[in-house]
This record gives C-alpha cells, structure tokens and sequence, in this order.
C-alpha cells in the first residue's frame, strides 16, 4: 500500500540535482536574454512607482517609499520567477516536451523530479531577487551587510511558490488556466501583503487575511533585512513558508502521480 | 562498455527457417535468473474500458520477445506497466526479480527504453543529450564522456556529436534515442515501435543494431506493426487484440500453425468469381480488397485452373506473418 506512493516521493537525497543541472544547461545557452527579461520588470517597476509615486508619497515607516518598495519588489519578483519558471517551463518539459516522460524512464522517481524543478525554479527566483537587491543596495536603498540575511529568504520564498505552482500545474489541463492563478492569486496577494504599501493601511478583516498568505511572511522576512532592522518572529514566518512549501510539494507530487502514472 | 557484455545466453537462432522455441522452462525449469519479465494474470482498465486483460506471459533472458496487435492493443500500456510508469489494476509483474511497479526504480536502473514518441532534449546536441541522459543514471560528466564515443559509433552518430538534435532525421533520431537507451549498459531494452516512421533503408539499420545487441546478450521487448520486423528479430511473439492474448509463440511455429501452406495472391479480376472458381481446390481463401488471398496446399492445382484467363497478376509466396496477423486479427476472427 505505502510502497504504491513510493514513486511521488524523492528516492534519495541527490537525484534531483540531475533534473536541476538540465535545466541549468538548457538556461545557461540563453542565459543573458533570460536574465534581462526577468529583471526588467520588477526593476522598471520599482523605479516607475518608486520615484514616480515617491515624489507624491514621501516617507513610509520612516524611511523612503522607493526604500519600502525595494523589498516589496524582490519579494514580488521571487515569487512571479520562481512561478512563471514552473508554470511554463516545467509545464513545457512535463507536457509538450516530454521531457519528464523520459527522466521517468530512468533511476530517478516522479519525487526527484518535482524536487529538482523546484530547487530550478527557486535558483531562478534567488537569480532575480538578488540582481534587484544589488541595484538597490548599490543605489543606496538597501544596507549591503543585509544581503546576506535577505539570500535565504529570497530562496524560501522560491520554494514556496514554486511548490505552489506545481500544484497548479498538477491540476491544469493546458497553459489557459495559468492566468486564472496570476489574476486570481498572484496580483491579489501583491497588493495585500505589504509590497507596494503597508499592510496597516487595510482594514483590519483584509489584514487578517495577509497574515495567511505566504508573500506577507516573504516580505517581513526581506524588508528588514533590507533596511537593517531587526526581524520580529523569524520563526513564524519562516514557520509558515515552510509549512506551504511541503504542503503544495506533498500535494503535487500526488496530484502529478495520479496524472502522469495512470 | 558495449563491448563487455558476456556472450548471449541462447543461442540464437541465425536461420530464419528453424524456429528454436525458447521458453524458460526449456532451460532448467524454475531458475528465476533466466526470467527478465513476468506477467501474471495482469489486467489494466481505465474506468470501464478494460484495455490489458488477464495477460500472462514470460520473457526469458537474451530473448527478443515482440508484441504485436493493431493500434489500441495494449501494447505502450504494457510497455508503461513493466517500467512502473503505470499500475496494474490487478495481477502481478515481476522485472528482473523486482516486484513493479512497487520496487520499478530498481528495475529500472536495468533496463533501457525507446519510447513510441521521441522524447530527446531538442535544446541540447547529440552529445548533451547522453551527458543529461547519463546524469539521471548517477553517472558523472566522465563516466559518460568514456563511453560517448562507443555509444556515437553504435548508432552511427560519429558525424553528428554536435549537432542539434533538431538537425537530425527521423532516423537518427530513432539511432540516437537508442543510443541514449543503452547509457547505462542495461540487461532489458524495451522499444516502443522503435521503426515506425522510417524509410526502409533506415529500418534496415536499426534492425541490424538490434541484431547485435541480442549477440551481446540483451533481452529486448518490441512492439511494432511491422511483421517483417517481428519475423526477422522475434524469438518468440505474443499477438494481441484488445488487450487480450490471441496467440504466442515463435514466428515460425506461429505461421505453420495458422497458415502451414503457401498462398496465393490473385488480382486483376472479380474476386468474387476467382473465389468461388478456385474455393474448392483451396483450404481457405480470403478476399481483401481487390486481391483475392488463397491458402492451398497443393498449388499449382490452383495455379492451372487460373491459368489461360488473361489480365490477373498472380503471386505465389511462402506464408508469412502478415497472413498469420490478417487470420488472427481480421475479419475471420469476428465471423
Ligand atoms: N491514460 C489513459 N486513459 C484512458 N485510456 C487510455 C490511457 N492510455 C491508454 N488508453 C487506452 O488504452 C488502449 C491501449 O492503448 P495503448 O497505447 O497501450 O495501445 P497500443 O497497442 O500501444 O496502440 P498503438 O499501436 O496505437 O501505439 C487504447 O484504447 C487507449 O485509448
Ligand atoms: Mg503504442
């Protein structure tokens, strides 16, 4: 009975690491294209608003808006590259590409490669995180010392919504429905969770709700690594990405198993 | 790497006219070692549809076993269930002494697969492709650098190591899959119609390279369309329609069991009449299409009562599997 969920589980410690050395093969040919797109964004964003809606705003928590938006932004971008990388590309190579078809014909069970594509599509995710964390630390709204803090928080946070969307592509019948899990989830959760601006400013009920949502704990991990402060319940936080990250893994190595093992 | 494997452990038959049956109780009763692959009593059903259905059947080792059956048989399904990829819903399979699909993975690090659909990595090139390959295998980047070029030779990829895989044709493509199935040195190939698609010249090639893999001992599972394919590299075959077994047995034993006299192929006339003109010297006759198919024991009776009628193109042949294929699987067996 146990042995039949065997295969939706990772065999060993390090077979992932030859899902994830492919696709770093298959990056690293486009890598500087990719690089540029995945930072151009969240960077024309936090400058666009940052100094845009800076202008209007002036300080938040004590500091510039462009400041408290930085985290917000490598939080956001973390979790949409560690997302679009799982929604798109592990979705192409499970379906179009066929390529888990034939990684499943080898040593490595269904497990392995969802592990693997998720330390991929974290590795992406800390790839963008950390390239705005250097332009802001180098435009001064960062404390360089800090980055080292914020590194592990970005790569949770990778985890966390790649988990998430494996789940969504264990469930999706083609890549239409991805949307419904950006317009639905994704944005929502941007602006309830302390990216663009402070979640005091909600009313209390729509505060309740960020404190469940996995980015509000990303970004309290971030922003105070970025500016230098002390963290308040780490623990918590680091608690509950976790606790989404195994979850949404559990659940979609099942989920993948039941819809690719028939 | 290709090169160490032990001779095979049958002999094999080099002769296609003397069928040397090869069952595992042939060679030393319960001796599980010479057993690769074991289905007992296997069925399979997606909600209602039953798609495997009771299906026993055994591969010795260093037997080249061919499952044959019109498209929707059973046969990837059946492919699918030897590697763990899909369960049973009952009976039980054992591969290579591992309970599948429970304890497949173990199987699995044995065994090389040419799947029905190509599945290379279009963004790497040939030899990227068996790097990737090899590390899913716990092989490191030299483990596979040592054996590439062995691997390149086999499937006469030499000229091709850097090129993109979406450069090649169908049929290197096919060589370079099974050049990527033997990686990692495995004891059981299962292919998938590794010649569907192919041009003859092609399919000639990748026969002669199954042929030298069964002279260095590998146990190979086909399943194909092609009977020519299955006569010519079979040991032993297993016939099926929708998912059940209709017939087993070595090609020949098979064709001299079905069909056992030549045949005779007439076209150019009204089948119809032909039929009814040579039905009574004939054992059986069939008609498909325009060409009437006459299986006599005594040729050349029917031979003479054709002759004189102008316009017929007439052929007489041995039986063949195709014969055995139509008989077993067409219209008789409904009738
Ligand atoms: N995941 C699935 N869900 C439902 N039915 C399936 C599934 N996979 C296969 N089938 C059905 O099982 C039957 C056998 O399919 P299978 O692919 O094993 O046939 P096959 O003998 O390999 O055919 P072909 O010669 O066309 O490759 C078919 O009727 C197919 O529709
Ligand atoms: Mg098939």
């Amino acid at each position: 009975m146990w042995e039949q969920y065997a295969a939706a589980l990772p065999a060993n410690a390090w077979n992932w690491s030859a899902v994830w050395r492919r696709n770093y093969m298959a990056w690293r040919k486009a890598a500087l294209a990719s690089l540029l797109g995945n930072l151009a964004e969240p960077m024309s964003a936090l400058f666009g608003l940052g100094f845009g809606l800076g202008l209007m705003i002036g300080q938040v928590d004590g500091i510039s808006y462009i400041a408290f938006l930085a985290a917000g932004m490598i939080a956001t971008s973390a979790m949409i590259s560690a997302t679009f990388e799982t929604v798109y590309g592990a979705f192409a190579r499970m379906h179009a590409q066929r390529t888990w078809d034939a990684i499943l014909c080898t040593e490595l069970t269904l497990g392995d490669v969802v592990l693997g594509e998720l330390a991929w599509a974290a590795t992406k995710a800390v790839l963008a995180g950390t390239g705005i964390t250097i332009v802001a630390a180098a435009l001064g709204y960062a404390a360089w010392p800090s980055i080292p803090y914020a590194l592990p928080a970005i790569a949770l946070t990778g985890v966390a919504f790649a988990s998430l969307a494996m789940v969504v592509i264990a469930l999706a019948p083609s890549y239409d429905y991805f949307v419904f899990y950006q317009t639905l989830f994704l944005t929502p959760m941007m602006y309830l969770c302390g990216a663009i601006f402070p979640v005091t400013q909600l009313p209390i009920a729509l505060q309740r709700v960020a404190e469940a949502l996995p980015l509000a704990h990303s970004i309290d991990l971030i922003r105070p690594a970025m500016l230098d402060r002390d963290a308040s319940s780490v623990g918590l936080h680091v608690g509950v990405l976790c606790i989404y990250t195994i979850v949404a893994f559990v659940v979609s190595a099942l989920l993948l198993r039941r819809r690719l093992m028939r | 790497m290709l090169g160490g494997v032990e001779a095979a452990p049958i002999s094999r038959r080099t002769i296609a006219m003397k069928p040397a049956p090869v069952t595992p109780t042939d060679r030393g009763g319960e001796d599980v070692s010479n057993v690769a692959i074991d289905f007992t009593a296997v069925k399979k059903s997606y909600g209602q549809k039953v798609v495997v259905d009771q299906l026993s059947f055994t591969v010795a080792s260093g037997e080249c076993f061919g499952l044959l059956g019109p498209n929707g048989a059973g046969k990837s399904t059946i492919a699918r269930m030897i590697l763990g990829m899909s369960s049973p819903s009952a009976g039980k399979i054992t591969v290579l002494g591992e309970k599948v699909p429970a304890r497949a993975r173990l199987a699995r690090k044995r065994i090389g697969v040419v799947p029905q659909a190509d599945n290379l990595d279009l963004e790497f090139t040939v030899r990227e492709n068996l790097l990737v390959f090899g590390r899913y295998f716990g092989m490191t980047a030299k483990d596979v650098e040592k054996i590439t070029p062995s691997l390149l030779e086999f499937a006469r990829l030499e000229s091709k190591a850097d090129a993109r895989v979406t450069e090649l044709s169908g049929g290197m493509k096919r060589r370079l899959t099974l050049a990527r199935a033997l990686i990692n040195d495995p004891e059981i190939l299962i292919l998938d119609e590794p010649t569907t698609g192919l041009d003859p010249h092609a399919r000639h090639l990748i026969w002669e390279r199954l042929r030298a893999l069964l002279s260095r001992g590998k146990t190979i599972l086909l399943t194909t369309h092609f009977m020519e394919e299955a006569e010519r590299l079979c040991d032993r075959l297993c016939v099926l329609e929708a998912g059940r077994k209709i017939a087993e047995g070595p090609p020949h034993a098979l064709i001299d069991e079905q069909i056992g006299c030549p045949v005779i192929e007439v076209y150019g006339g009204d089948p119809n009449e032909l039929c009814a003109l040579v039905k009574p010297l004939a054992q059986r006759t069939e008609i498909s299409g325009e060409t009437l198919f006459c299986y006599a024991p005594d040729p050349e009776q029917v031979l003479a009562r054709l002759r004189g009628r102008t316009g017929l193109r007439v052929l007489q042949r041995p039986p063949n599997l195709e014969d055995v294929f139509l008989r077993l699987t067409g219209r008789e067996m409904r009738d």
